[in-house]
């Protein structure tokens, strides 16, 4: 039975919509928060000097600390935006794949 | 000590409460009985109990053993996967990290962090559509079987029970440090806890116990930041002034200093944590115990947000401590504030909340590392018991013709034995130095589990031959690679030359598990390789619609 039903999903041309949409948006935050993260990684490993840099004159916080907090909580923010669409727009989409399928 | 040795104790640190192994002490030393401590987790255990014992009347199928009926909400299992990745050792670990590290210890936690958005982006949704129980249902959804099931159910057991061993003897010597208690009296004491709470109350007693501790830990932790930043008029400027004058590396501990001096090492461990996570058993089992895919995003979700609060609070924390217990004499062996911390160079955290919320506070803190212990020993127990009788017993040996009755029996035997073998191998292991197991777990976990779960789920090309051989060829490295590196090679075996200069194997093992698995997968023209290929299809459509996925059960 639900082998039929996988067949009629996949014959459906809003099925190949919802994957890639879904897919690109994904990859695309995948992307982003690995690249920052990496991207500081090498700042780490090659310009340490650069996160040394105080935050204002005369402070003793480096700009080290809040660039590593916008990664935990610019990430964060990420996986809200993440749910959010995938649990509305996407969500809808896959129950009306579902409800095509099922008829 | 050297950069690669602090790499590892940190990660040993995070990883498991082992930390006070790793610790240059090595052995921690007995402290006076704290009552205080043991009255407030006593508290813990009568209250886990009452829900264990409510939870046992909830468990009756094996899908409410496992996977609490699917029954448990998305910001429940938020909470509970949080629990999972807030150790004792984060709490400990990262503080004394950026207690003599400053700026490093928080770059580690982000890398610790960051594996979390990414097993949401590419995983959340796919482990819940075609998860049952275990990792092996989705690894074997279109594979064989009766080998791939075996292959993904002995490396989960791998996984399960060298991280078993870290948490045990981290167990030990923590208690023995903040309770007083005997090491093998605090190791019994968990056992004994561990399979009494699986056994009867299974996955919902389970979570309930994770969710109360990720509770208490969030709140002690944001009390003590409160109490302790309070004393520097809320401004985390004046305590970076006062730490940069009174730490021994002045300004320097404001920048990465010492600890990412290795680029290889460092990535290769960013890369073992964020993989390794996503390959960790007893943290993908948290996926199926939610209703559905949407569940399983807001897991995520509330997850990484309570992690991501927590270690930049911990990480806070370290750096006060700095100035409040750094400079003070009481918490210093013979009163020298540049020699031995009492209790051992994982300390800080504690002291600190010795120091600004008294005696009480201290004895909080310490019930809560202990209550983390356990909370992390439940969840890999009951992994490891899901792999016993529900992969070996109930599906390889029986090849599914065994009643729900027997399987339920089963897994109750297996986590007894589990029990048994943790705390034998815990007293084994009390004055071993066991820094290269936590290497060790996390390399197969991200070598051998990670690259067959992933490319089960996104690669139509992926046959039986290729997983077995792929997933093997990732596990003999990464134990190879970390039999031949310092932690194992010279400190175990006394060699004098490390033959493998990283103690982080999965920059090397990771790429030669996708490789032979590609490699023998495109050479695989048998007629099992063509069944394989061809359950892609519906495998792909229920993955991303979650038709036909395991549901809630009925309650």
């Amino acid at each position: 039975m639900s082998a039929e039903i996988y067949k009629r999903v996949r014959a459906n041309p809003r099925f190949s919509e919802l994957e890639g949409k879904r897919s690109r948006f994904a990859y695309l935050l995948t992307a982003i928060v690995m690249l920052t993260y990496y991207g500081m990684m090498m700042l780490v490993a090659f310009a340490p000097e650069v996160l040394r840099t105080p935050i204002s004159e005369g402070s003793m916080l480096t700009i080290g600390v809040p660039i590593g907090a916008t990664i935990i909580i610019g990430s964060w923010l990420l996986t809200g935006w993440f749910v959010n669409r995938s649990n509305g727009e996407f969500d809808q989409l896959n129950n009306e794949i579902i409800r095509e399928a099922s008829k | 000590m050297n950069t690669r040795n602090l790499i590892g104790a940190a990660l040993l640190a995070l990883a498991g409460p082992a930390a006070l192994a790793a610790d240059a002490v090595g052995v921690a030393q007995k402290q006076p009985l704290n009552l205080t401590a043991i009255g407030m987790f006593f508290v813990f255990v009568v209250a886990t109990m009452g829900i264990t014992y409510w939870a046992a009347s909830r468990t009756k199928s094996t899908a409410d053993f496992y996977t609490a009926g699917g029954g448990i909400t998305g910001f429940q299992n938020g909470l509970a996967i949080a629990g999972d990745y807030m150790s004792a050792a984060t709490l400990l670990g990262l503080s004394a990290m950026t207690f003599s590290k400053g700026l490093d210890g928080f770059i580690y936690a982000i890398g610790f962090f960051v594996g979390w958005p990414v097993i949401l982006f590419l995983m959340a949704e796919r482990l819940r559509n075609l998860g049952k129980f275990t990792f092996a249902d989705i690894a074997s959804y279109r594979l064989d079987q009766g080998t791939i099931r075996t292959f993904a159910a002995f490396g989960s057991l791998t996984v399960v029970c060298f991280y078993l061993i870290v948490q045990m003897v981290g167990a030990g010597q923590l208690i023995k440090l903040l309770f007083g208690l005997d090491y093998a009296t605090a190791v019994v004491v968990v056992g004994v806890l561990m399979v009494i709470y699986v056994t009867f109350g299974g996955m919902i007693a389970t979570t309930w116990v994770q969710i109360i501790k990720a509770c208490l830990m969030l709140f002690g932790g944001t009390v003590l930041l409160y109490l302790s930043l309070g004393e520097f008029g809320f401004s985390l400027e004046t305590v970076a002034k006062k730490a940069v004058e009174v730490h021994k590396d002045g300004i320097k501990i404001m920048g990465p200093g010492s600890l990412m001096a290795d680029p290889v090492t460092a990535v290769s461990l960013s890369l073992g944590l964020v993989f390794g996570t996503a390959g960790l058993p007893h943290i993908m089992m948290r996926f199926f115990t939610v209703p559905n895919a949407k569940e399983a995003r807001k897991s995520v979700f509330v997850a990484s947000g309570c992690i991501g609060y927590f270690f930049m609070v911990v990480c806070a924390l370290g750096l006060i401590a700095v100035v409040i217990v750094g400079t003070n004499p009481d918490f210093y062996e013979g009163g020298n504030t540049a020699g031995k911390m009492i209790g051992g160079g994982n300390m800080p955290v504690m002291h600190l909340a010795k120091a600004v919320g008294g005696n009480l506070f201290l004895g909080f803190m310490s019930a809560v590392a202990f209550a983390t212990i356990l909370a992390v020993v439940s969840g890999l127990a009951l992994a490891g018991a899901s792999a016993i009788a529900h992969d070996i017993y109930a599906r390889v040996i029986c090849k599914g013709s065994a009643s729900e009755a027997q399987e339920m029996r089963v897994s109750k035997i297996a986590t007894i034995g589990l029990g048994v073998v943790a705390v034998l191998l815990g007293i084994l292991f009390e004055k071993q130095n066991i820094a290269f197991l936590v290497g060790l777990t996390f390399g197969i976990a991200a070598s051998t589990n990670f690259p067959i779960l992933i490319l089960s789920m996104y690669w139509r090309g992926l046959t039986t031959r290729g997983a077995l051989l792929g997933g093997l060829a990732g596990l003999i490295s990464a134990v190879t690679f970390v039999v031949l590196s310092k932690a194992v090679w010279v400190v175990v075996l006394g060699n004098k030359e490390a033959l493998f200069p990283y103690e982080q194997p999965a920059l090397f093992s990771m790429p030669l598990a996708f490789f032979f698995t590609w490699l023998f997968s495109v050479t695989d023209s048998s007629a099992r390789a063509k069944t394989d290929k061809a359950g892609f299809d519906d495998q792909y459509v229920r993955s991303q619609t979650g038709i036909g996925a395991a549901s809630a059960s009925a309650h």
